[in-house]
Parts: structure tokens; sequence; C-alpha cells
């Protein structure tokens, strides 16, 4: 007969099927039995304890976007499981492939009001992928199986273990389980036939083509598909904020970032263009503007994992189903060789304007207060342009994604349609133990600083070599950028008073440098990036900086604003 | 009975304009859903048009033909756009089979109803069991208080016996049920996705072993 384990065990030993090797977690009531089983695996698991349940959500996110891999997070029950939501609502959204296991009070307590029961399945299922109660230790090693098959496969997302007190401490004959196969979902859905030899023919035709470049090329792993298509038939390109590293900054056909705050050139020819060709990405406002003025000239070609984002906002021509790394690979052969200089020519004299009035005064001024865009490109400049960028959100995130340089695959880390403050600091925590082989850099407002700010503990503990840029301008500053343009200069709210960061680094035993002046940021810079472990660089910066060029609010792509 | 009249107080309600891709018309649309018989799935499938704020005019769950596999009959007042969003969205729950919507003439739909009648008041009313009869419905108990009649039809069939009954204000309780319905096209939708479901993941395999 076989040996009988615990649930509990059983987790463990499902973990170690999946590969788990790190997971970032906080104990409590509910979630003791694992938290024991856990300390007999701490040879094989790395557990990271956090300082708040959010922060292991956002790790679990960073150390996701960066591997490639399952982020995993362990917490309790009640308290412990709600404080993921955010996070869990971000990876949604965001695409993100992470599992979270939460404690449950026994099934027999269910539905009484014990202490710290919350009913997480409920509260979860519209912001996860799927959410399941482990009600039984027999459940364990099919439900982790299918967790992590959804989870990481299709278009990834995150997926919530509801796992009972009862099922923890119940014996079990265990056996490792494998999920390949779900009969109501697919997730390697195939093209309809046809379409792309439609899509073919469409971009054959195209007189001036652009492509879209989504997160969905990074999850694809489709770089070097996407990049052939592209240089074989001549198409210049556009990334979306996630999509920013799925080709490379410097390839000539990368004409920059599409959005609010994203490059000029882009957004304009989006509104000129007769071929959009949208790869992995899902037509956020952020990207579109007004619906009703986007790229109405164009024909739309669409290609994506999830046939629910075709027409989802935008009237889409051709709809190519699927994993495009098979798409995009697929089309490549398709398609003719082709030029179409004249039209990417066209590009330059946006590129120039910008330049000019938004993108120099930005990065090179030479008088006056420390710019937000010139800390993030000298950080770029000396970290080689081959960093980690993760960003919190507000001006800091527009100002990294803008003024970084991406050089590798996988090199941005944001919180894009959620838009989470306080999702940088705990996210390049994650990113750390994801890529220790690369630099992790992470800008911060310092609104979004203090939102998780808990979490420095956490870097203390691990000494993990997280590189903390904040850029401080006393404000909530993307916020009062939009009262200054919008609400006439009321301030409601956003100035802030802030606490001496470099005593708080003190305190956490993490090198810290404050920098104010111009002669001094290389230096200081410098001096970050070539401390081992943890520094946090404080950069006093322009008060009220803006970030420009902008696309107000429900605006039109190709009439964006170049200063306010 | 008093039928209840809610009076709102307001002289016209103002409906919030909202901007389509589609049509704007509404039409009553009947979705067919099939997904596992997995529990909270209800749950899901309703929160789809909770969240985009359109009102379930008729819900019926029960188990289909297929072992372990339920049939949601689902109606709503909609433009075209939104319930091809709503379908979409359905489909992408992991435990949802397929979701198609449909309208009233590409299905064979049938709602049963239950009308409670005071016995007295039908007596009086020799009209009444007329209708009854014209109506093809049935009388299923009968006692000195009260009797029961039984019609199953088409929707409206169903409201005009309960309009005709009602005006010799008789009727004491009213139910029906949700609408039920099958497709009319000669394509099994269900099982053409299953086959299709279990030929690609074989095919997958044989393809993964070379």
């Amino acid at each position: 007969m076989k040996q009988q384990i615990t649930g509990a065990e059983a987790l463990m030993r499902s973990l170690e099927h999946q590969g788990v090797k790190t997971l970032f977690g906080y104990p409590g009531g509910s979630i003791m039995p694992t938290f024991d089983a856990l300390y007999g695996h701490r040879d094989t698991l790395n557990h990271i304890l956090v300082r708040h349940e959010q922060g292991a959500t956002h790790a679990a996110q960073g150390f996701a976007r960066v591997s490639g891999e399952v982020g995993v997070c362990l917490v309790t029950s009640g308290p412990g499981a709600t404080n993921t939501l955010t996070g869990i609502a971000d990876a949604m959204i965001d695409s993100t492939p992470i599992v979270v296991i939460a404690g449950q009070v026994p099934t027999g307590m269910l539905g009484t009001d014990a202490f710290q029961e919350v009913d997480l399945v409920s509260i979860t299922q519209p912001i996860t992928k799927w959410s399941y109660q482990i009600r039984s230790a027999k459940d364990v090693a099919w439900a982790v199986a299918r967790a992590f098959f959804l989870a990481k496969n299709g278009r990834p997302g995150p997926v919530v273990l509801d796992f009972t007190k009862n099922a923890q401490v119940e014996m079990v004959d265990y056996e490792p389980a494998t999920v390949d196969f779900i009969r109501s979902y697919d997730p390697n859905p195939m093209p309809k036939e046809g379409s792309l030899e439609e899509a073919a023919a469409l971009i054959n035709e195209a007189k001036r083509p652009l492509v879209l470049v989504g997160q969905g090329v990074e999850l694809g792993g489709a770089q070097a598909e996407l990049r052939a298509l592209v240089e074989k038939a001549d198409l210049p390109c556009g990334c979306t904020l996630l999509g920013l590293s799925a080709l490379s900054s410097d390839h000539p056909l990368n004409k920059g970032m599409l959005g609010m705050h994203g490059n000029l050139a882009p957004n304009v020819k989006t509104n000129e263009c007769d071929v959009l060709i949208a790869v992995g990405m899902r037509f956020d406002d952020r990207v579109t503007g007004n619906l009703a003025t986007y790229a109405k000239q164009a024909k739309v070609i669409h290609m994506d994992i999830d046939p629910s984002e075709f027409n989802k906002n935008v009237k889409v021509d051709v709809e190519v189903l699927g994993n495009c790394k098979l798409t995009l690979k697929a089309l490549a052969n398709l398609v003719t060789e082709a030029k179409h200089t004249e039209w990417i020519e066209s590009f330059a004299e946006h590129d120039a304007i910008e330049n000019k009035r938004v993108i120099e005064p930005e990065i090179h001024p030479t008088e006056g207060p420390l710019n937000m865009g010139e800390v993030v490109r000298a950080v770029s400049e000396e970290s080689n342009h081959e960093a980690i960028l993760v960003t919190d959100v507000g001006q800091n995130q527009m100002m990294a994604a803008r003024y970084f340089k991406y050089t590798k695959e996988r090199s941005i880390v944001t919180s894009g349609g959620l838009g989470t403050m306080g999702f940088g600091m705990p996210a390049a925590i994650g990113a750390t133990f994801g890529r220790p082989d690369r630099k992790v850099c992470v800008f911060m407002g310092d609104g979004g600083f203090q939102m998780n700010i808990q979490e420095l503990g956490t870097i203390m503990e691990q000494q993990a070599p997280v590189k903390m840029i904040l850029m401080n301008n006393n404000y909530l500053g993307n916020v009062r950028q939009w009262q200054a343009m919008f609400f006439g200069r009321r301030y409601s709210f956003t100035p802030m008073m802030n606490p001496d960061y470099m005593q708080i680094a003190a305190a956490y035993n993490i090198p810290a440098r404050r920098v104010t002046d111009r002669a001094e940021l290389r230096e200081a810079i410098r001096e970050m990036l070539t401390t081992d472990g943890p520094f946090i660089l404080e950069a006093c910066v322009i008060e009220e900086g803006n970030v420009m060029p902008m696309t107000p609010p429900g605006g039109t792509v190709d009439k964006m604003l170049l200063e306010c | 009975m008093i039928k209840e009249n809610k009076k709102t107080g307001h002289a016209k309600q103002v409906l919030p304009h909202r901007e389509d891709l589609g049509g704007s018309m509404k039409t009553l649309y009947t979705l067919i859903v099939h997904s596992e018989n997995i529990a909270g799935l209800l749950n899901q499938v309703t929160a789809v048009f909770t969240r985009r704020q359109i009102n379930i005019e008729s819900l019926n769950v029960s188990a289909s033909s297929i072992k372990g596999i339920h049939k949601y009959t689902i109606t709503a007042w909609c433009t075209e756009d939104e319930i091809k969003k709503v379908v979409k969205q359905i489909e992408r729950k992991i435990d949802v089979l397929q979701a198609n919507y449909f309208t009233d003439d590409e299905i064979y739909q049938h709602e049963i109803a239950l009308y409670k009648l005071a016995t007295p008041g039908f007596q009086a009313n020799p009209v009444a069991s007329k209708i009854i009869r014209r109506h093809a419905a049935r009388v299923v108990e009968v006692n000195p208080t009260f009797c029961i009649v039984e019609k199953n039809g088409m929707s409206e069939e169903i409201t005009s016996l309960y309009e005709e009954l009602q005006q010799f204000g008789i009727v004491l309780q009213f139910v029906r049920s949700g609408r039920v319905a099958i497709s009319t096209s000669c394509f099994e939708r269900l099982n053409e996705y299953l086959n299709f479901r279990e030929e690609k993941y074989n095919k997958e395999k044989e393809y993964a072993r070379q």
C-alpha cells in the first residue's frame, strides 16, 4: 500500500511536479498546515516572505512577466485572501500567469461566518481565468495541475485555489497529476480557413501599412517571428505599453510607443495608414483614444489568441485567431517582399517635431531642476539599455516607458490595464527572482513608493538586488497634471508631504543616495548600478513636470498635444 | 386581485444613450449555452449580463441530453452588438462549452404556465371555460376554492390567456416558466464542437509524439 500523505504535503509535491521553485506568501491561521508542510520543503521551494499579501501577488506578477513561468502566491483566508484581489485583477487584465493559493476555513464551517471566512471563489470569479475550491485532499493533485495548465496556456491569466483547512490535513494517496486537455477550453485555437490568406492579400496590397505590437508577441514568444514578418514586408511598427520590448527600440522599423503618452509618429500614422495590423493587443482606450475617429480609413487585421477580443472595441476586417508565434510565421510565408520607403520616411517629420519640442527639452535640459525623462534616459544609458524596466503607475510610468530603451525581450514590467499604484516595488522584487541574471531597475513616484513601502522589509531580508529610482516631485504627479490641464489647476489633494526617504532607507539598511544636482546624476546612477544588492536613488525632480505629448482622454490619436 | 402598479412619479423614463458599433435596435434574443456541470458556473454566466447591466428576461437551466453537460436557455432584450459581445464573454469562461444566440425565427421555443383561478368566479363566467378550451389549455385540479389551469405554448399565447382570464378578475396566482428552446438549424453545433475538440486533441498528441 502506498504511503498516505496530507493534502498540504500533496500540494507541495504537486507544486514541485509543476516545476515551481519560488513562491511569494504570508502565513496565517487557515493556511498553517500548508506552511508546516512547506517547512519540510525549504530546500526545493524558495518561499519569499512578503510584508503584505498584495505585495505577494505583484511579486508573483513580476516574476512571471520576466521569466515566462507561472508566479505562485501562498496566503491565508479572509483578509489574506482579500489583500490579493488587486494583484489578481491586475494579472487578469494584463494576462499574467499567476496561481494564488489561499487558505479557507474547513468545509464544515463554510457559510457560518467563521473567523477569517470569505467567499473567495465568488469574489474572484470575475477577475480570474479559473477559481476553484479544494474541498478534499483527493482534489489537490488534479486542481493544481489544472490551475497551472490554465494559468499559462492560451491567453495567460490568474487562477485562484481556495484550499479548505480540512483538505490540507486529510490523508490521501498521492499520485502526480497532469492536465493537458479541457474539452470546453482550447488554449491553442487555429485561425479560420482563409483568414491568413486574406490578411496576406491586404498586406501585399497595402501602400501605408502599420503594425501594432502588443504583449501577445512576448507572451507567445514570437519576437523573432514578428521581426521576420515586418522585415520581409517592410512594415513600420508601433508598440503598446506592454509590448515595448517585443521589438528592440533600435530596430529601424520600431517607430515607438502607441497611446495617450506615446510617440507622435505612430499615433498620427494610425489615422493615415491603409492597413492596420494589430498583433496580440486589445485596443485599450488608452491606445485608441476616441473610437469614433480611430483608424477609420484603414482596413484592420487583428491577430489574437482570444476570440472575444475581435470586434470588442474596434471593428475588424480580418480576424486571425491563434497563437501569434504560429500565425505570424504563417503570415510571413504568405506575404511578398516589399519596400514602403516613402511611407516609412514620412514618419520622420513627426519624430523631428516631437524630438525638438518634447524629447530634447525633457532629456537634455541645461538648467532648472532634474527632469523625470532625463533621469530615466540616464539610467537606461548607464545600464547599456539592457536592464529590465519595472515601473509604478503615473508620470513615473509614462516617463520610464517613453525614455527607457529596450534591447532584450521581456524587459518591461508595468501595470498596464489596471494602473495599480504600488505595483512597482513588489513587482521588481519578483523580477529579481525571475531573472537573477539581469539588472532590475524600478521607477516609482513618491506616491506609489509609499503605497507598498512595507516591501522594503522583503528587499532587506532577501537582499533582493532591486535598483529603486524614486522620482520625487512632492505631488501625486499624474493627477496633478490632469488637474492643471482639465480642472483649472485646482490641486485637490495632490500636493503631498513626504518623509525623509534617506532615513527610511537607513532604517532598512538599504544603501541610498539623494540627488538634486544635474552634475551629480550620472555618478549617482553608476553608484547605484555598481553597488551589490538593493539601492534607493532618490531623484528630486521638477515639481510640476508634465508628461507630453498627450492625447487627452476621448481625444483623437492624430491630434496629440505637444505642450500644455 | 389588485394588480400591482408601480407609479414612479416620473412622466417619462429617460433611457441612457449608448454608443454602439452595430445597430441600436433592441431585440429579444435567446441564448443557448452548454457548460460542464460545475458549481458556481451559473454565477459566472449571469455576471456577464450584470457587468453590462442587461436584464435577463428568463432563464432556464437543466441537464442536457449529454451526461455531465448542462443547458441554459436565456432570453434578454438587447442590441445585436451587445448580444454578440455577451456570447463571446460567456464562451470565454473556461467551463462553458459553447454559447450561441438566436432570434425567434431561428428556434422552436416553448414555455409552460400555471393559472390558479377562483372556482366561484370561474363558475360564474361560462365564457372562461370556452377561453381555456380555445387556448388548448387544460384544467389539472378543481376543488371548491380554486382550480388550476396549465398551458404550454409560445410566450405571447401564455400572456394572452392570462389577460383574457384576468378580465373576469378570477386569477389568484399566475406563474410561467423560463423559455426552453431548440434551434431549428440542421447542424447540431454542440456535437460538432465536442467531436472537433476530441479530434484536435488526438491530432496534437499524435503530432507531439512524432
